[in-house]
Order: C-alpha cells, then structure tokens, then sequence
C-alpha cells in the first residue's frame, strides 16, 4: 500500500516536471521572446538591455539550467511579464483557480447527485422527465457557452456581479468582502457548475437504476427502513462505484473549461494566467503555469482514486 | 443497428450544410455594408406573411435603429443588395451574422470532422494493436491512454500553442489543431475498440472462425472491426460537438483561427466585451449554433452500455467477458 502510494508521488513529481520541462522548452522554440513585450517604436535598445539582462541570448540548455536552479531553489523563476518571481505570481492564482474549482465541484454535485438519484429512483415521473432534459440540454452546451449566457444574463438583469473578482466600491469590513467576492464567483461558478451537473445527473441516474442489488433494497425496506433512507444510505453508497470514476475525468474537464470561462469572465485564475503567459512569451510564467496546473489536477486525481478506494478496497476501479 | 446509422447521417447531413453554405449564404462573409453596425435581427414575421419589417438607421453614434412597419421587406435571398436584410442583425464590423454564420460551418466543421477522422483512425488502429498483442504493447498503449485522457485539452493546446507564433495563417491553424484534437481524442476510440475486440474474440464464434483455418488478419478485418463500427460511431457522435466547442473555446481566447477567418469561435469573441454582449445579444449566434448542433448530436447518439461497448460498472456481466484474455 505505502509502496503504491510512493510510486505514485513519485510518478506525479516526474509529471510535474515533465509539463514544466515541456512548457519552456517549447515556449522557446517559437520565434520571439518576451523582451518583445516591449513594443514602443524604437525601444530596440532598450529590448537588446533587456535580452541581456534576462539572459535570453544564451543557447536553450544554458536557460534551460539556469530555470531548473531557479526550480530547485523555489523560486521557478523571473516572471518578464510581472517583473516578479514566478512563484509569487503563482501562488494569488492557484487559490484563485482552486476556490473556482471546488465551488464548481461543490455545486455541481450538490445540484447533479440529488437529482440524478431522483431520476434513477423514479424512472417515470414528470419531474424525472423534466429533469433529464435539462440534463440533456446542460450536457450540450460547453462551459465557454454557458459562461457567456450567465453573463448576458447578469448584465441585462443586474442581478449578478460580472468580471473580475472584487466590486468597484471598496468594501468595508469582512462580511461584505466575503459577500461580494461570493457574488463574483457565482457565474464562473455556475458556468462549470452546471454542465458539470448535468453529466453527474446522467451518471447517477444510470448507475442507481443500473444496481444489481435490488434486492438489497427490498429486504431493507422489509425491515422497516424508510425508503428515503433506503436509497440514500443503502442504494447510493452502492452506486458510487460507477460515479466515482467519472469524477477523474470531470476533473480534467473542469480545468480545461477554466480556461475559457476565466477569460470570459476575468476571473484572475491559473488559466487566465497561462493565456497571458503565451502571449507575452513568458517561458518561466507558462512553465510554472503548466507545474501548478499538472500538480493540481494530480492532487484531485489521486484524491478521487482515495475516495474510490476506500469505497471500494478491491482496488478494481482504476487499476 | 439503428443508432449507428443514425449517427452517420447526422454526420453527412452537416456535411451537405458546410459545402452548400456559400450558396446559401445571402450575402458574402465579409461584406461590409454602409451605416449598418450592429443592426438588430430582422426576423419574419408571420402575421406579415413571412415579411420582414425594413429598419431605418436613428442614430450612428449610439447605433439605435429603428423598425417601419409601414416597409415591408422579403426575406433576403429575394430583395435586392440595395435594402438589404438582416435576418440575425449585423456584427460590430458592419457584416451580416446569418452569412458568417452559415459560411463559418465550413471550417468549423470540417475542422471537427477532420480531427474525428484522424481520431478514430488512430484509435481503431492502437485499440486492436492492443487487443490482439496483449502483453507489455497493450500495458504501454494504455498507460499512454490514459496519460492522455487526464490531460486537460486546453492546457495542451496551450502547450502546443506556444511552440508556435502567435499569429498563423488559417491553413496552418487548421492542420496543427487537427493534430492536436485527434492526439488528445485517440485514446477514447482506443478503449473501446479494445473492449470489443476483446470481447469479440473471446467469444465462440471467433473461436469457430479460426478453427476453420481463418488467419488473425482475417479475423480482425471480416469479424473484429465490423463489430467495432457501432460502438465507435457512438463515440464518434460525442466526440463531434467536443471538437467544435474545443475549436470554439480556442479561437475565443485568440489561439485559434485569426480573425479575419468567420469561424464560430473567431465569431464569439465580439462577445467577449460584457457591454457588446449587453447590447448586442445577437453577436452569441454562433454559441446558440453550437449549442443547436451539440443538442441534436447527444439526442441522435444512442447512449447505455450497449452504445459505448464498455459495462458501465464492475461485476456486471460485459466486465467479466471482456477481461477474458
């Protein structure tokens, strides 16, 4: 057990490393380099003092060395974007990125678990149906879609603060400050929210429908079990084995959908941060980027095959 | 075998869509008409008869038009260039959204298409690589599989992307994100042609085929793959609108297509200004066509297990068939 679990960490180090290997050396393949940052008109000087300075004009193994030291030492680097080390960069934006994503998991399960079991229980009722449509038509549209309808919606309804992370008018006092950053997260939120709902719901209903122990039911409503608890204490645990799995990939999903409804909705996250670091060229911004984001999603993984472990010792589901 | 069938199609129809786009656009893609920016949708109505009602520039700078029930139009496939009509309103540069939209099909499809067919090729191929060799192959395509598989597409696209210069005529655009779509999509395809190429040959009537003489390559061209087709085509069903939401979210966040090529993502990003997209909601078209032509793939898809030819949970019995070695 402890010797998987090592090989695991270890696995995910050399993943880690790997991406940020990848994400600099290609950045560097591409013509242009971030001393171009600096467009002024004739600022051709000031752009050679600056490949000097950042040492852009040595050979790609000698950056490539010098980054590693920078890596190995915890500093991952000098952000030519920000003017600041790469690691302070990093740190605002992966709580940023990670408030996004749990709230988005948070909702979305709490929104496709009940739902789903509902529609599994209840194959032929009116709300089932109603629910597996929205289910279907939330499962159609991708998060950039539903991040630009939620904020068309807001803009036009004024009901929901859109863009950025933090109002306008400075606000006084911690409860409002935690109000008003709950209130722009709620359409990036809901964004990755919903069609990540919308698939739980199709998962769960199948999986709770799909149990081949019925059986299991009937003999605890035999014995006086109601039959909320029945399903919830009895059926659900059962089904998670089906539903668990899915959570890996919607993990991959949900970062991948970030991306876009960061940029949609200016909500200062790692994906955000890794569109501006391609453009500006910023090898050691977009290695330490693609690190985070590998780590990330290295942790959830591993989280989720925990859960599904735990739930299910004979270690069948991802082996 | 409906369901299939069904899939392909589909598949085909939107095909015909992309190639007679042009000609059903009623205006070129990128033309520019004077004093109409951002002109509301002139929709038909029926009570008129199908007509729609003529629209009078009120003010260029707020960009405020104004609707004269008393001028009756035709929709614009039968009115003159003169009095042009805008059935879906025109976008910031002057250009009517129906066109654009309708020509856009042609490179957001095909993109789609192209990177399923790549996809689907390389996954069939590794899929039965992996079914009929077993062993150190199938433990090396699958571990690679599922590296893959975890790896959000936007990170590698990312990745990819900054290998390359920022700005990139249409054409190379095109080729190196089918590259990427069907790099990142594969090892969908993979699982379940070696799902059911495991199973198929384990069962007795592959075993009858080979008992009477049939070769391995045989036996995969005339009984393993066609029973691949159905599955496959299920797969192939979802991974479609995947493609032209990836092609949509790439061009959106500017690394994608340039912006002089109407694609339905190079179309989104007007929308990406919340005052534009306030003002001038018409501008999401291309997200309610995506949206329309995802809908329709997921209600055409058959779905269950059968469909996807992988049992849904342990235990069950496709499971334990298809761990039979």
């Amino acid at each position: 057990m402890l010797r998987r679990v090592a090989l695991r960490v270890v696995l995910a180090a050399v993943l880690v490393w790997g991406a940020g290997s990848l994400a600099f050396v290609l950045t560097q393949l591409a013509p242009g380099d971030a001393s171009m940052a600096d467009t002024t008109p004739g600022a051709v000087d000031a752009r050679e003092a600056l490949r000097a300075r950042l040492g852009l004009d040595d050979p790609l193994p000698v950056r490539y060395g010098r980054w590693m030291r920078a890596v190995a030492q915890g500093s991952l680097g000098h952000s030519v974007l920000f003017e600041r080390p790469v690691s302070d960069v990093l740190r605002e934006r992966i709580v940023n990125t990670a408030v996004l994503a749990v709230a988005a998991l948070l909702l979305g399960s709490l929104l496709g678990l009940p739902l789903g079991v509902h529609a599994g229980t209840h194959p032929s009722g009116l709300v089932t149906r109603v629910i597996r449509v929205a289910a279907a038509l939330f499962v159609s549209t991708p998060s950039l879609l539903m991040a630009l309808v939620l904020v068309l919606l807001s803009a036009r309804t004024g009901w929901l603060p859109v863009g950025g992370m933090t109002g306008s008018a400075v606000a006084l006092g911690l409860l409002p400050l935690i109000l008003d950053r709950l209130a722009h997260l709620a359409v990036p939120a809901l964004a990755l929210a919903l069609p990540l709902a919308a698939m739980l719901v199709q998962t769960q209903s199948q999986a709770i429908a799909d149990l081949p122990s019925v059986r299991v039911l009937d003999g605890a409503r035999a014995r006086g079990v109601s039959r909320r608890a029945a399903v919830w204490r009895h059926a659900w645990p059962l089904s998670l084995g089906t539903v668990l799995p899915v959570y890996g990939v919607l993990a991959g999903s949900l970062f991948g959908g970030a991306v876009a409804v960061e940029a949609v909705t200016a909500w200062p996250g790692l994906g955000r941060l890794m569109l501006d670091a391609v453009r500006a060229r910023d090898a050691a911004l977009l290695a330490g980027a693609a690190m985070s984001a590998t780590a990330l999603l290295a942790v959830v993984t591993q989280a989720i095959d925990a859960v599904a472990a735990w739930r299910d010792p004979r270690g069948g589901v991802r082996a | 075998m409906r369901g299939p069938r069904r899939v392909l199609a589909w598949l085909l129809l939107l095909l015909a869509l992309a190639a007679g786009a042009p000609a059903l656009a009623p205006y070129g893609p990128t033309q520019i008409f004077t004093d109409a920016r951002h002109v509301p949708p002139m929709l038909p109505r029926i009570e008129e008869g199908g007509r729609v009602r003529a629209v009078t520039l009120v003010d260029r700078v707020r960009e405020r038009y104004a609707e004269d029930p008393s001028r009756l139009l035709p929709l614009p496939w039968w009115t003159p260039v003169e009095t042009p009509v805008f059935v879906l309103g025109t976008d910031a540069g002057s250009r009517d959204v129906l066109s654009r939209l309708l020509v856009a099909t042609r490179p957001t499809l095909l993109l789609a298409l192209v990177s399923l067919l790549g996809a689907v090729l390389l996954g069939t191929l590794l899929g039965a690589i992996a079914a009929r060799r077993g062993g150190l192959v199938d433990a090396i395509i699958m571990r690679t599989g599922d590296l893959l598989l975890v790896l959000p597409v936007m990170v590698v696209a990312l990745l990819v992307r900054s290998a390359l210069p920022l700005v990139l005529p249409a054409t190379e655009v095109f080729v190196w994100m089918a590259l990427l779509l069907s790099l990142v999509a594969w090892p969908i395809v993979m699982r379940v042609v070696r799902a059911t190429i495991r199973r198929e040959q384990a069962s007795e009537s592959a075993l009858a085929v080979m008992a009477l003489g049939a070769s391995g390559v045989h036996l995969l061209r005339r009984h393993l793959l066609p029973a691949c087709a159905g599955p496959v085509l299920a797969q192939a069903g979802l991974l479609l609108p995947a493609f032209m939401a990836a092609e949509a979210a790439l061009s959106f966040v500017g690394l994608g297509f340039p912006d002089a090529w109407p694609t339905w993502g190079t179309m989104l990003r007007e929308a990406a200004d919340v005052n534009a997209l306030a003002r001038f909601p018409w501008t999401l078209a291309p997200a309610v066509a995506i949206f329309l032509v995802t809908l329709g793939t997921h209600l055409i898809t058959p779905h269950g297990p059968q469909a996807s030819g992988v049992a849904p949970h342990p235990g069950s019995a496709g499971r334990i068939d298809a761990e039979v070695p």
